[in-house]
């Protein structure tokens, strides 16, 4: 074991001559350097370590425009999937409150909610993660640095602290995973000055009030969907289509389900101009493309979820050489993960073409942290991956969209078994059940294997986690309708689909 | 032969003269010879009972154009509660318990709200009557469903107690004691279970069963549960949800035949929860104090290693000690058909037949098969296919999920831990664990390190997932997937290469690295 670790360390040895510390040593400082502290890098530096290896993070968070900054733990653990499904969760509960009253709790009405309780408690939850974070680095020996990495040569790192003191790290090997942040609309007059973004969000002190919410990607949906259900006035603006990317009836089915709910949608428009009125309100100003017509209203919070981009300018790849993909920004990586300069890596949201999803951040950087140092050859599998998207009524979903399917094998060679259900919970609860709807997308030959999964209802994320397995274990539809169902559970309805969309039937699941 | 099955547009009156008219060309054809008529039976099916197994069969065979009745009949309790159509699950199973469960968690709800932000006042009582109502009315709903379906379907159905009287022929006996004799090619026996009373002074009197808490015209008030099988845990559970006081006397063990490290887990829960257990005792008397509604009840118990005699005042008894194979009071014995004396349950082949060739059985009388509502449905459907499709499958009794909804639901599919041991001895299996915190839970800041996750592997066989387990929220909704995994064969390392979805529960099956041999 110990040649073959050696053997990479002197070829890497004989290439690194003109460094500038390494240079001094001969040596770099570190084996394994991993820029940025989020899902993926911290998965990478904490599996590196397990193998013996010196290994170092760097993580450092620039403020928002608005001046919002966070703790160790990346986007995940910080402005995304966690505070975000805490948020959810709260919103959840006051349908749960509604509910409760039709499952005889007496609650004596007015119900209201409070902002700061909830950011105080979710904000101190994410807190106790960065902490956890920190100890876990500690106690695996991994190096951490609260600083700013640029490349200053291919096996250094210059490091910046927010005093500004400069320090430079060796390593021999170094993997990127900076993420991404949110994208501001730069040419809309106001947005930068009076907007915010989902990296602000999570951490106000006080109520957004009446918001708007900008784009119809997940994070603008999620964060307008709990929102509403929070109680707040809430508007999304969409230019052209929800969830770009997801299946599209069901991303209809979903937007359907919020404007129910209460979200109110501007749909086919575009702002041109955000501005502070001297009431503090924000006037905003959109063309409405489909009336041809100028609109404004008023709002107290105006949230931008128009996309993100590749946190890579401060990183001064073109010195070293790693490619990036000119449009996104995003860095070109190969099966390995591997860049176009050898020893540096990319992982996570960074990487071009891959889900941006913390379990395939974490996952990539654990294999490659194993390929590297543990004499592993595994390979990601970026396929099948499941994913959620924690609206008001939660969409799951693993493998291909209809439309991908359709693209991919033709529309005569698919077969789309699909059900309208109702969950059991909301028949005493008297809830609308409209949009709880599934649909499984197989092969429509002999075998029908199953090519993707969607369902919409409650916890969707938890319903399709096990499919996702079935799906890659290569599940077939007449292996599903032999899988008995657990009764009454949503999920139960998955293993009794037989509705096929070319018959024409009506899909309403009726009975037990 | 022509089949008459009419377009869906015709309206019902049209499609009657239709059937009318095909059965008069049926009986010419009969007269010229031209099909041969074994034996003249009222029907090709009389199925016996009306519960999950027993209508879903029906209904199968209504597609086939088979002239197909049901019985159903509910024999009140001692009690005097009875119910509609339907059976064991919508009536007083699986239905009014999820729902009172979920009632029960939007309690839970109530209290984490609050952490989130949510205000409202301080106090909230629960009105029993105003969710049993709800309960009762979305019942009330399915039992009208399922007449509308027999109907629209062309099966015949009749509310009477029908028993068998002779070789092809059940005696249907009405509310009003009016009996008809009805003959059948084929018999379908799903008749179901019902709640065991304990055979003691006063049980029958005072206490009373899972048939009657789910539409109980009062609080039940201070409650103790008598026996410790699923349905005592869920319904102590989701009494002491509802903010009542609950004591659970068990006899031995937490969920006979359920993986016991799981069960203890559950019942540790429980008692944490505020219910009472008292371990070791059985009840030898229930005596009335006071009448009412609820009334105030002396119970007498015994312990089961010593002589110890304990009392205890309760408002309500309930008994949830097993449940008896409704098959002693049909007339098998007028036909033939062996049931296990002991049990009273039927043996059947795997193809749920009968030692008597015509007569078939389903459901929970079944002999050492498993007692729930989609296996139930699932064997009749395809038993129907086979007798009048022509189909070859089989129902398949192997890896079936379930789940148990106490306050920590319970999911699972496959061995358990103790039976895999068993099979393949210690060695041969890898069992990996983990506890988990819903992220939900965080911010409440409740129950950590109370959900777990654990799964069984061969390791013979490529380390083959052959049991999993679950506990915690929404049990049932993760484990319904991994079921259809195992029915696909999956393997720890497919576990392992599957990306989770974050941040739910389930995710914490995709990164199980932990053994419990390593402690």
């Amino acid at each position: 074991m110990a040649a073959l670790w050696r053997r990479p360390e002197r070829l890497l040895g004989a290439a690194g001559l003109c460094r500038t510390a390494r240079a001094l040593s001969g040596k770099s400082e570190y084996d394994l350097l991993v820029i940025g502290g989020g899902s993926g890098g911290l998965a990478c530096a904490e599996e590196a370590a397990q193998f013996g290896r010196k290994v170092a993070v760097l993580d450092y968070v620039e403020p928002s425009p608005q001046g919002t900054k966070w703790g160790l733990g990346g986007t995940c653990v910080n402005v995304g999937c966690i505070p975000k499904k805490l948020m959810h969760q709260a919103a959840l509960l006051g349908s749960a409150l509604k509910d409760a009253q039709h499952y005889g709790w007496n609650i004596s009405q007015p119900v209201q909610h409070t902002w700061s309780v909830m950011a105080q408690a979710v904000q101190n939850y994410v807190k106790s993660l960065n902490w956890g974070h920190r100890v876990q680095l500690q106690d695996k020996k991994v190096k951490y640095f609260n600083i700013k990495g640029s490349f200053s040569d291919p096996h250094t790192i210059r490091g910046l602290t927010k005093a500004g003191k400069e320090t430079f790290i060796t390593a021999e090997k170094i993997v990127i995973a900076t993420g991404g942040r949110p994208k501001y609309p730069m040419h809309i007059a106001g947005a930068l000055e009076y907007g915010i973004t989902s990296d602000d969000l999570f951490w106000l002190k006080e109520s957004p009030g009446k918001t708007l919410v900008v784009g119809a990607s997940y994070v603008s949906l999620e964060c307008a969907g709990f929102l509403t259900g929070i109680g707040l006035d809430t508007t999304v603006m969409m230019r052209s289509i929800p969830l770009r990317g997801f299946d599209q009836q069901m991303s209809s089915l979903v937007t359907e389900h919020m404007e129910s709910y209460g979200t109110k949608f501007l749909k086919k428009c575009i702002p041109t101009k955000v501005e502070k009125l001297e009431s503090n309100k924000l006037q905003v100003t959109w063309q409405n493309t489909d009336l041809g017509t100028e609109e404004t209203d008023s709002f107290d919070t105006v949230m931008w979820a128009v996309g993100r981009v590749p946190d890579t300018k401060t990183l001064n790849l073109e010195t070293v050489g790693v490619k990036t993909n000119s449009e996104t920004g995003k860095i070109v990586v190969d099966a390995s993960e591997a860049t176009s300069v050898p020893h540096i890596y990319a992982v996570g949201d960074i990487t071009e073409g891959r889900p941006e999803l913390t379990p395939t951040a974490i996952a990539a950087g654990k294999l490659l942290a194993r390929r590297l140092f543990g004499q592993s050859s595994e390979l990601m599998d970026y396929d099948n991956v499941p994913t959620t998207v924690f609206t008001p009524l939660e969409y799951g979903c693993v493998g291909l969209s209809e439309e991908e399917a359709v693209q991919c094998y033709g529309s005569d060679n698919i077969e789309v078994y699909h059900a309208y259900y109702k969950p059991l919970e909301f028949t005493v609860a008297e809830r609308d059940a409209t949009q709880c709807y599934m649909k499984m997308v197989c092969l429509r030959e002999r075998e029908q294997r199953i090519l993707g999964l969607h369902f919409i209802g409650p916890n969707a994320g938890e319903v399709i986690q096990g499919f996702a397995l079935g799906i890659k274990c290569g599940a077939t539809y007449p292996q599903l309708m032999k899988t008995i169902g657990i009764h009454p559970t949503c999920a139960e309805e998955i293993t009794k689909l037989h509705i096929t969309k070319r018959s024409g039937l009506d899909a309403t699941v009726t009975g037990c | 032969v022509a089949k008459a099955t009419p377009p869906a547009n015709l309206t019902s009156g049209n499609a009657q003269k239709l059937q009318e008219g095909t059965c008069k060309l049926q009986k010419l054809l009969e007269m010229n010879g031209h099909m041969q008529v074994p034996h003249s039976y009222d029907f090709d099916l009389i199925v016996i009972g009306g519960g999950s197994g027993g209508l879903a069969a029906a209904k199968e065979a209504a597609k086939y154009d088979k002239k197909v009745m049901v019985l159903d009949f509910v024999t009140p309790t001692p009690l005097g509660t009875s119910w509609g159509l339907g059976g064991t699950c919508v009536n007083v199973g699986c239905i009014p318990k999820k729902l009172m469960h979920q009632a029960a968690l939007l309690g839970q709800a109530l209290q984490d709200s609050r952490k989130f932000g949510w205000q409202f006042t301080e106090e909230v009582k629960h009105n029993w009557m105003a969710m049993t109502e709800s309960v009762q009315n979305y019942i009330g709903s399915l039992n009208w469903g399922y007449r509308v379906a027999l109907r629209e379907k062309k099966v015949t159905y009749e509310n009477a107690y029908g028993e068998f009287v002779r070789p092809h022929t059940v005696k249907a006996t009405n509310k009003r004691g009016i009996e008809k004799l009805y003959t059948a090619k084929r018999f379908l026996i799903a008749t179901g279970e019902r709640p065991r009373y304990l055979g003691i002074p006063g049980d029958k009197e005072y206490c009373i069963s899972s048939d009657d808490l789910f539409s109980l015209p009062y609080c039940p008030g201070k409650t103790l549960v008598v026996g410790a099988s699923y349905v005592a845990l869920e319904c102590a559970g989701f009494l002491a949800g509802l903010g009542l006081d609950v004591t659970v006397m068990v006899r031995s063990i937490l969920l006979r035949g359920f993986d016991q490290d799981i069960a203890n887990k559950i019942g540790e829960y429980m008692e944490e929860h505020g219910i009472n257990f008292i371990k070791q005792f059985v009840p030898i008397k229930v005596e009335q104090i006071e009448e009412g509604t609820p009334g105030r009840l002396k119970v007498t118990a015994q312990s089961t290693v010593g002589d110890q005699i304990i009392e205890g005042e309760y408002n309500t008894v309930l008994l949830a000690i097993g449940r008896d194979a409704c098959t002693r009071k049909i007339g098998l014995d007028k036909v033939g058909v062996k049931i296990n004396e002991k049990t009273g349950k039927i043996p059947v082949n795997d193809e749920e037949q009968t030692n008597v060739p015509y007569i078939y059985a389903i459901g929970d009388i079944l002999q050492d098969k498993l007692e729930l509502t989609p296996v139930a449905i699932q064997a009749g459907r395809l038993l129907v296919q086979r007798l009048y499709a022509g189909a070859t499958i089989k129902c398949d009794y192997v890896n079936v999920p379930t789940t148990v909804f106490t306050p920590l639901e319970y999911g699972a599919c496959g061995y358990s831990e103790e039976s895999a041991v068993e099979k393949f001895g210690e060695e041969n299996i890898e069992v990996y664990h983990s506890y988990f915190w819903p992220l939900e839970w965080t911010v409440p800041s409740r129950d950590n390190n109370k959900c777990y996750a654990k799964i069984i592997c061969n390791i013979q066989d490529n380390e083959r997932v052959i049991g999993f387990h679950v506990l915690g929220p929404n049990a049932g909704e993760v484990t319904q997937g991994f079921a259809a995994a195992i029915k696909c064969g999956m393997t720890k390392a497919q576990l392992d290469n599957t990306i989770g979805i974050h941040p739910v529960c389930a995710e914490i099956f995709t990164t199980l690295s932990v053994t419990k041999r390593s402690g």
